[in-house]
């Protein structure tokens, strides 16, 4: 590798962690793509791997790739038969020495990440409860198993949002006495925007189905007006609060390196997302 | 923002996911047109929206001149898809084009600044920009009079219960005198607080990084005085000639155009010592006790250099000599070229040259620190050993090819101990970092908070003019102008100036 980091042009070690990305032959090249593309905020060494059958013999094929585009390094594993079980034996000598590991599940990832014997040698375990077949139970299941440095993507695809609701209290500065919410049925970002919102601001947050998928409606009941951000069908959401006038806002999907890009911006547990898995592990048990 | 004890309980001091979006406003830009503002304001601003960094309803209102033929919407529209460094996304683009507003007329113009005065109001009231405003003056200082007198008389300066704010660009002034006098034009209208001067060189990962590197580290504190240090070379290098800005650049030269910003701010950040934090006041502090205690030499005609680019062959390419361009009178003594010496007497520094130099038209385009250490006192090695060791260096490359290289001796591979010098990198892979934000990204958005860390304060502004007056001042008396040719690295009494101190320049 370091003669093809050479011949690259680029002798230098400057990369700053690995990411482990668990994906399959379907998906292989838009998750490393993704992953890649994270390499001009985040250089690192991504090493990919695909779990074939487990039956037979065990068996390795590898592809290292290092970069003209991009800075770093990635790596393909394919590994089957027996190997699968141990999975882990082959990644722990290709990490890089002495710097942080992440480890991405894009899809299927396991109800307890840090128990898995890849995820264990991550500091942080990224999954996505929205890439699930049955995403609430998928964000139930993870989140009953957290541990420090796992976090959910559909966690970070709300950090616009709640970006904005935090810059409408900045603005207005009433004490919030009631919050609705509409969303489509089965979306696990809702489930954590409501705790977030009732952890953080003490205060009943009322559920009601909306006529998106998405969540199309959030309204903050001030003593001052009311503060909401309502979207429909497209990437514009109408943002009032009270004492100006209604304002367009994007607010459109992020693209998976972006998300990713947010993800790896810190790599230390985010005590954020503990605290309100925690409130909606105890709502949901009461 | 007025605070008191209220604390925004969506804002948890742990969650540092939540990016700081700036309060209700807007910004005014004078000379929107103009080269600053399409090639670095509008792109910025754009970036700045696509992060979703701006206050929902935020507005842009441009004052300028229109000439025949001007579409300022399409002017704006094509500097920001040009030169934005995120990805171009047509919505984000749409929703701030709902707030951008222009107002065409000259700045003498009254009926022109009434209309203005209008328009503030309008997008108070239609998009919710809460009466604050910043004005950025992307202009030449010669109209900054007229601009910041007119604001004051349309009563756009101050208003209650929101801010106001004027953003200005180097040059300030072209020396103290000059700049006192700018100043007192700017503070007659504007309190200090809200008075903001770009150094956009302080918006800059790799300038900021200087303080990282120095302070989060342990590694390099020790060694970072004059018990370790040799001296210090400031680079900045342009490879570009004056092109078509004959008009600004004649009369000011390298020295005040970028040697009494820049390279001050860079000299202030490498020689400061450890700021208590990293607020504003606590990083002003420290920068002022280092410009206030960094003296011009005594010999200026042995430590310090100037010259103007002749006729040469520049990156393949023959190009004139200064005195050939556009708009050059042949009788111009502005030097495209200056060097010089500046002690820091401080206990850290003392006895510890720093060799600052800019220029035009110079081998490529750099910008560097290299902080240059003592040899060892004794080496154990036979002297044909170390013959090919220099100096260990650790110079921070500050664009292009962002990063920090250590240079030390290593052993060459064979049978004998030989010692050559070999370079350890790391590089930012800023160069194609598209996703990092731009300088001016960061300076506006601080500017739209009321951050004030990365701006130069008027203490500093007066005290750089301080040390280089009297070395202008000297330059001013001989009408001789050494020359170099095009596409080197300057003149010969560059090269005189530091082998007088028994040293030499780097060639970056």
């Amino acid at each position: 590798m370091v003669r093809a980091r050479h011949a690259s042009g680029s002798p230098a070690m400057d990369m700053v962690m690995t990411l482990v990305v668990i994906t399959d032959e379907n998906n292989v090249g838009g998750d490393l793509d993704a992953a890649t593309n994270l390499s001009r905020e985040h250089p690192s060494r991504v090493i990919g791997m695909i779990h074939g059958s487990g039956r037979g013999s065990a068996n390795l094929d590898a592809k290292v790739r290092v970069g003209e585009e991009h800075s770093g390094e990635s790596i393909l594993l394919r590994i089957s038969g027996k190997l699968t079980k141990h999975a882990e034996s082959v990644v722990l000598p290709l990490l890089l020495p002495d710097s942080p590991v992440v480890v991405w599940w894009p899809r299927s990832a396991p109800d307890n990440p840090s128990a898995d014997s890849v995820g264990s040698l991550g500091q942080r375990r990224i999954t996505d409860a929205e890439s699930a077949k049955a995403p609430v139970r998928a964000l139930r299941a993870v989140i009953r198993n957290y541990a420090a440095g796992d976090t959910n993507l559909a966690w970070t695809r709300l950090t616009p949002l709640r970006a904005t609701l935090a810059a409408a209290l900045d603005q207005v500065h009433s004490k919030v006495t009631k919050v609705e919410v509409e969303t489509g049925p089965g979306n696990p970002a809702a489930d954590l925007l409501v705790a977030w919102l009732s952890s953080r601001l003490k205060v009943p947050v009322v559920t009601r189905r909306g006529e998106y998928d998405h969540i199309s409606s959030v309204r903050m009941h001030t003593g001052a007006g009311t503060v909401s951000i309502e979207r429909g069908a497209g990437t514009v959401a109408t943002f009032s609060v009270p004492g100006s006038t209604d304002r367009q806002i994007p607010l459109g999907p992020r693209s998976l390196t972006e998300l990713l890009a947010e993800e790896l911006r810190r790599l230390d547990e985010d005590d954020v997302y503990s605290k309100t898995i925690t409130h909606l592990l105890t709502r949901l048990d009461s | 923002m007025t605070q008191t004890d209220y604390v925004n309980p969506l804002r948890d001091p742990q969650d540092r996911r939540l990016p700081q979006i700036a309060g209700p406003c807007s910004v005014v830009i004078f000379g929107i047109t103009g080269d600053l503002s399409r090639r670095k304001l509008i792109p910025a601003i754009y970036d700045l929206a696509n992060r979703g960094l701006l206050p929902p309803g935020f507005a842009v209102i441009g004052f300028a001149r229109q000439e025949p033929g001007q579409d300022f919407f399409q002017i704006v529209y094509e500097a920001a898809k040009s030169g934005a460094r995120t990805q171009w996304r047509e919505s984000v683009w749409t929703q701030l084009a709902k707030g951008l507003r222009f107002v065409s007329g000259s700045f003498d113009d009254d009926a022109a600044w009434r209309q203005l005065a209008e328009t503030v109001s309008e997008v108070d009231a239609d998009r919710g920009t809460g009466g604050n405003h910043a004005f950025y003056l992307s202009i030449p200082p010669a109209l900054f009079s007229v601009v910041v007198g007119q604001l004051k008389k349309h009563e756009l300066a101050e208003r209650p219960g929101s801010w106001r704010r004027v953003v200005i660009e180097k040059p300030f002034g072209h020396d103290l005198e000059s700049a006192r006098d700018l100043n007192s034009v700017i503070s007659d209208v504007f309190p200090r607080e809200s008075v903001f001067r770009i150094d956009h060189y302080l918006g800059k990962e790799t300038v900021q990084n200087i303080l990282a590197f120095r302070f989060a580290n342990s590694l390099f504190e020790p060694i970072w005085n004059s018990n370790y240090v040799d001296h210090v070379q400031i680079t900045m290098a342009e490879d570009i000639g004056i092109g078509r800005r004959a008009g600004y650049y004649d009369g000011i030269g390298a020295a005040r155009d970028v040697i009494q910003n820049h390279l001050m701010q860079l000299m202030a950040l490498i020689a400061m010592e450890e700021p208590v934090s990293f607020d504003a006041y606590s990083l002003r502090i420290e920068k002022q006790k280092i410009l206030a205690n960094a003296r011009p030499p005594e010999r200026m005609d042995l430590h310090t250099a100037r010259g103007q680019y002749t006729t040469g062959w520049a990156g393949g390419e023959e190009v004139v000599g200064y005195l050939q361009e556009d708009g050059i009178p042949a009788s111009s003594t502005t030097e495209t070229f200056a060097a010089l010496r500046i002690d820091i007497e401080t206990r850290r520094w003392a006895g510890v040259p720093f060799y600052l130099r800019a220029g035009k038209r110079l081998g490529r385009r750099v910008t560097e620190v290299a902080v240059v250490f003592k040899r060892a006192p004794h080496q154990p090695f036979a002297k044909t050993d170390v013959e090919e060791l220099g100096q260990n260096a650790l110079v921070m490359r500050i664009q292009p090819d962002e990063g920090v290289t250590l240079r030390f001796g290593s052993k060459v591979p064979g049978p004998a101990m030989e010692i050559r010098d070999v370079n350890m990198d790391f590089a930012y892979g800023g160069a194609f970092a598209e996703h990092s934000p731009e300088a001016y990204e960061r300076l506006i958005l601080d500017v739209l908070l009321g951050d004030p860390p990365l701006f130069p304060q008027l203490e500093e502004v007066e005290l750089s003019w301080r040390i280089l007056d009297p070395v202008i001042d000297h330059w001013a008396r001989s009408s001789k102008v050494d020359t170099y040719p095009a596409g080197t690295w300057g003149p010969e009494s560059a090269v005189k100036m530091l082998a007088h101190d028994g040293r030499t320049w780097r060639r970056p």
